[in-house]
């Protein structure tokens, strides 16, 4: 339904090769292959505990691969923990928002990257100035700055999330179910973003479970089922069902074609 | 940013109305534990028939509370990145008999330093400061690196740490110490008067100064900012709090016959008529300073950002790329470096060194930093609230001692009170949703 023009002929802004994640003996993460494009949506669809999210968070370093490559602009990637994902330009917006309750909006924006000035104390002052030119951009309707995050509704936390990501120059954007606890209007504010952000050139990996939303926002969709990749398929080429079948039975839609 | 009023929210119109203290931008929390510290005092100062607030009994309680409110600026960190010390007192005992046998038996009899060089008070403290790191750093890597839970690593370390000092020390008092050592005390250091003025002016103006930079970097931000009503009443405010806490503790005089001791000390005669005060005690002074540098880390440097964040939500914290275990190490060092000040503190107060000292320490400090709001879950917590804290228990505690009230009441007071400050803290939380 969108411009279908991502260009897929150069290399991938991100390839995570033969990707492999065991916890105790499960294999939560069973040789999966996924790539993404400059200005693409790739979706990441799976039941609970499909290995959707291990997958991501070894992408974004909070866990380690146990096997496997990362590629970024097509050089392999050390990512070990979440400041090298960072230094990738690798952003998370995880579902859990991994917001610190107690810290005001601009603490959190700059967590982990505070701006120092000259005797490097944190510059707090500054720090709020660029929060609220963000902010303006994402959530114009946003002025709590000086309380604690705890004491915002669920889409202005959201918005501190996105936030985050976005501000730092997100090369690659993983979201894991950003729209889960939002309410109607502010789920197409994120729609609208990843629109924006597209056409930026960001790629997005996208987590999620809502199947119409898929269709909406995604180019293509990764199926998962049981830490393994079911298949990669272009959702314009594809119907609801048969995502469905791909999530629930683990059946490609092409093997069965063929 | 071009309207001048201070921001609000639209779906808060409850904010939209700010009253007095709203605008002056005080914790109102902060405001209630001063008011339950001005009840307590002026209660006790009816039942004493007025002895309670003099000069006198004002510096006997400055210098009371020193070395408990040191620590529990360490133990401010401690619990917000959820942990707890339950060694500080023990840390305390074992940092005191290092610095004790550096400088009556390492310093004089292996090295053959004189007694009473200048080299003994400094070395016995870099002694018992390097002890304080490395207890600190122990317990830091146990609890951080090992995932050992801090209430067992310092428990251990509560049985552990007094009992290496007594072994040090063979259980025996220690003493006198020497006497430069000795003028972090309490009574045997104090500024004088003229010195007194001259940090309580210096601290004035370091206070306006940093409220001008403060409001010039709003304005620079083009940030909403107080009203200069306000800022100029919380300016004055400062003024006679600091300068009247300068000018109590300067106006309970020295005794003419230490006086005339003094004075014969130096080889000089005491002048007819000639009388002059304490000032600030030198271990206040060293609180104060403590007090700063622990309040700017807290809030102006990253290690500070990094350990409220941490207490707010550790998996936050760790996916911002914070190294929690390390932290938990700095923290921990931070407490043992806190502890052995402490312990210059309290050995010179007592002029000697004793396998006691400390004991109960651990509570009264972990109780200090409750009662001035810090939160056991976490996140939340002040440095100067733990510092009213300390001074809250000890005003209770001396004005009980000098009302006549039995110790066993005494203790059974004091308990209580920790509860309900606790209690009262959950309902203020509560109904304010912070």
């Amino acid at each position: 339904m969108f411009d279908a023009t991502v260009d897929r002929s150069g290399t991938p802004l991100c390839e995570m090769r033969d990707m492999q994640k065991a916890f105790g003996g499960i294999r939560a993460v069973d040789h999966v292959t996924v790539d993404l494009y400059p200005g693409e949506v790739v979706g990441i669809l799976g039941h609970n505990g499909a290995g959707k999210s291990v997958l991501m968070k070894m992408l974004s370093g909070a866990y380690q691969r146990d096997g496997g490559q990362i590629f970024v602009n097509g050089t392999p990637a050390e990512i070990s923990n979440p400041r090298d994902a960072r230094k990738y330009n690798i952003e998370t917006i995880y579902q859990t928002l991994a917001l610190a309750d107690n810290l005001d909006a601009a603490s959190n924006l700059f967590l982990g990257r505070e701006l120092v000035n000259g005797l490097g104390m944190v510059d707090d002052p500054r720090m709020e100035a660029e929060t609220r030119k963000i902010m303006a951009r994402l959530n114009p309707n946003f002025r709590r700055y000086s309380t604690p995050v705890a004491g915002l509704s669920g889409g202005q936390r959201q918005s501190v999330a996105i936030a985050r990501a976005v501000y730092f120059n997100a090369k690659i954007l993983i979201m894991d179910e950003p729209t889960a606890a939002l309410g109607v209007e502010e789920t197409r504010m994120v729609a609208e973003l990843i629109q924006e952000l597209k056409r930026q050139g960001i790629g997005i990996f996208l987590i999620d479970h809502d199947i119409h939303q898929v269709k909406a926002l995604c180019d293509r969709a990764s199926v998962m089922k049981n830490g393994r990749l079911v298949g990669t398929v272009k959702v314009d080429e594809v119907t609801e069902d048969d995502l469905l079948s791909m999530i629930i039975l683990g059946k490609n839609p092409k093997d069965a074609a063929a | 940013m071009t309207d001048s009023t201070p921001t609000h929210d639209a779906t808060e119109p409850t904010r939209l109305k700010r009253n007095f203290f709203q605008t002056l931008e005080i914790d109102t929390r902060l405001l209630g534990m001063i008011g339950a510290f001005i009840a307590i005092a002026l209660v006790f100062n009816i039942l004493t028939e007025g002895r309670f607030l003099t000069p006198r009994n004002i510096f006997n309680l400055t210098i009371q509370t020193v070395s408990v409110a040191i620590m529990a600026t360490g133990m401010v960190f401690i619990i917000v990145m959820r942990h707890i010390d339950l060694s500080v007192g023990a840390v305390l005992a074992v940092t005191s008999a290092m610095m004790a046998m550096t400088q009556t038996v390492v310093l004089p009899q292996w090295f053959g330093i004189e007694l009473g060089s200048w080299i003994i008070a400094p070395a016995a403290i870099l002694v018992g400061v390097i002890t304080g790191v490395a207890v600190g750093s122990l317990h830091g890597w146990l609890v951080g690196y090992l995932a050992i839970p801090a209430f067992i690593v310092t428990l251990g370390g509560y049985l552990v740490w007094r009992n290496v000092g007594w072994y040090l020390t063979n259980g025996q008092t220690i003493g006198p110490l020497d006497a430069n050592f000795q003028i972090f005390g309490g009574i045997n250091g104090t500024l004088g008067e003229t010195w007194s003025w001259v940090v309580g002016v210096i601290a004035l103006l370091l206070v306006f100064w940093a409220m001008i930079r403060s409001r010039r970097a709003k304005i620079a931000h083009e940030f909403p900012v107080k009203p200069v009503w306000a800022e100029v009443l919380l300016g004055i405010i400062a003024a006679v709090s600091i300068l009247g806490f300068v000018a109590i503790l300067n106006a309970y005089e020295i005794p003419h016959l230490r006086l005339q001791r003094m004075f014969e000390a130096r080889g000089e005669v005491l002048p007819e008529g000639y009388t002059t005060g304490y000032g600030v005690p030198i271990s206040v002074f060293v609180l104060i300073l403590i007090a700063v540098l622990m309040t700017v880390i807290a809030k102006r440097t990253r290690l500070g950002r990094y350990i409220f964040a941490t207490g707010g939500n550790p998996e936050a914290a760790e996916l911002a790329g914070i190294n929690i275990r390390f932290l938990t190490v700095k923290i921990f060092i931070i407490m043992g470096i806190l502890a052995a000040v402490s312990a210059v503190v309290a050995s010179s107060r007592q002029t000697f060194h004793s396998n006691d000292i400390g004991t109960l320490d651990e509570l009264r400090v972990i109780a200090a930093a409750v009662i001035g709001g810090t939160a056991l879950s976490g996140g939340i917590g002040t440095i100067h609230g733990a510092i009213l804290g300390a001074l809250i228990m000890q005003s209770l505690q001396s004005g009980m001692a000098m009302v006549g009230v039995d110790a066993p009441f005494q203790n059974i007071v004091v308990g209580s009170v920790l509860v309900i400050a606790v209690l009262i803290d959950t309902i203020y939380r509560k109904r304010t949703g912070t």
